[in-house]
């Protein structure tokens, strides 16, 4: 029952609910920048972000 | 002899039959009627029958009739190719050049009929043109304001709050500047018309004369796929017709495509973003429903796993 994993982590609820937040923060800003590079490189070219210099350097 | 070893057990399974062959059916050796034997299954698959029949009816009218239609296939209007569209497939995104270019050919081309009364001007920004441009781009229009302190109304220059301007004050002024035809709002027209891009994109490039026989009203143009064929917008789309500040050649088909594009992007703005939300929801209820399956499998194991035995006792003597 002493595993380093119930010790640290499992043993006081204190530790455990802040854990279980701190996980879902990290997992969805983790899983959205994953997704998001793909997403970009899949779709290179046509966003608006990836002419958008085009059109800033013209104004001034 | 079960009733002898387990007689609370033995009388709640006579009370309730069904139930306790239930709750012993994985740990009974009968042989079970299999679920596709089943009366559910029968009933099952005859309810899903007679839906999709009857759904296949209700669409394409009952195949082993004659049927007959006051339509002539001219009147339904020519169905239009399916296109490569740059955001056509599930991960796509709009091409977001093509709606620059798009708006253009909206503003110097379409935009002398046609209202696009749902787009404002703020809504272009991050998306075709940057904050500046189209702030200039706004304030070259006049807009009706107030009423001030004097409770007159007053013109003022447009700013990005301001919905695109409206080419006639009513239907009815359209109407008289048309022949009588009204040119229908365009915020929308994608979702509007049956084919959506593919259509609009058919119908802008596919004007051509009329065939041997075809008449088509005064007034009218011939456009095969337009419903009916006559249609009182005339072909506007020509080669060269507007100078694209990208170098990109404006061929009729290149101006069709970017303001079908455009036009694409008015009646879904949200199109991109719901895309890759699309893709993460997938991403995230799939791998939930993943290990909701194994969880499942886990916990059920040893109860699927197990065998009761029962070891009558020994009979005295």
């Amino acid at each position: 029952m002493a595993s380093p994993i119930y010790s640290t982590i499992f043993k006081r609820n204190s530790v455990f609910v802040p854990t279980v937040f701190l996980a879902a923060f990290s997992f969805s800003i983790g899983f959205d920048m994953v997704t998001s590079a793909w997403w970009d490189s899949h779709n290179r070219g046509k966003q608006w972000k990836d002419i958008r210099s085009k059109y800033i350097e013209q104004e001034e | 002899m079960l009733s002898q070893a387990f007689p609370r057990l033995a009388s709640r399974a006579s009370a309730l039959p069904r139930l306790s062959q239930v709750r012993f059916s994985s740990s009974s050796t009968q042989a079970q009627t299999p679920f596709l034997a089943s009366r559910t299954a029968v009933f099952a698959s005859t309810a899903a029958t007679v839906g999709l029949t009857a759904w296949y009816a209700h669409l394409y009218g009952i195949s082993f009739l004659p049927e007959a239609s006051a339509n002539t296939a001219a009147e339904d209007g020519l169905h239009p190719a399916a296109y490569p569209w740059p955001h056509k497939g599930i991960f796509e995104t709009f091409d977001h050049a093509s709606i620059r270019r798009g708006y253009q050919v909206y503003r110097e081309v379409c935009s002398a009929c046609h209202s696009l009364d749902r787009i404002a001007w703020r809504n272009l920004v991050g998306v075709s043109h940057n904050v500046d441009e189209v702030k200039a781009m706004a304030e070259e229009i006049e807009y009706t304001d107030g009423p001030n302190d004097e409770g007159e109304m007053f013109q003022r220059p447009g700013k990005l709050a301001d919905y695109m301007p409206a080419p006639y004050p009513n239907e009815e002024a359209a109407r008289a500047g048309n022949g009588g035809g009204l040119p229908p709002d365009l915020s929308l027209i994608v979702k509007a018309r049956h084919g959506g891009a593919d259509y609009i994109y058919s119908l802008l490039t596919g004007y051509v004369d009329p065939p041997p026989g075809v008449h088509v009203a005064e007034g009218m143009n011939y456009n095969p796929y337009f419903p009916g064929g006559g249609i009182a917008m005339a072909r506007v789309l020509f080669d060269g017709l507007v100078e694209y500040d990208d170098k990109t050649p404006a061929t009729s088909s290149q101006m069709a495509k970017d303001v079908v594009t455009f036009l694409n992007w008015a009646a879904e703005p949200e199109h991109d973003q719901r895309k890759k939300l699309g893709l993460q929801a997938a991403i995230i209820l799939s791998s939930l429903f993943a290990i909701s399956i194994y969880v499942k499998r886990f916990k059920w194991a040893p109860i699927k796993n197990r065998k009761i035995f029962y070891n009558p006792p020994k009979e005295a003597h």
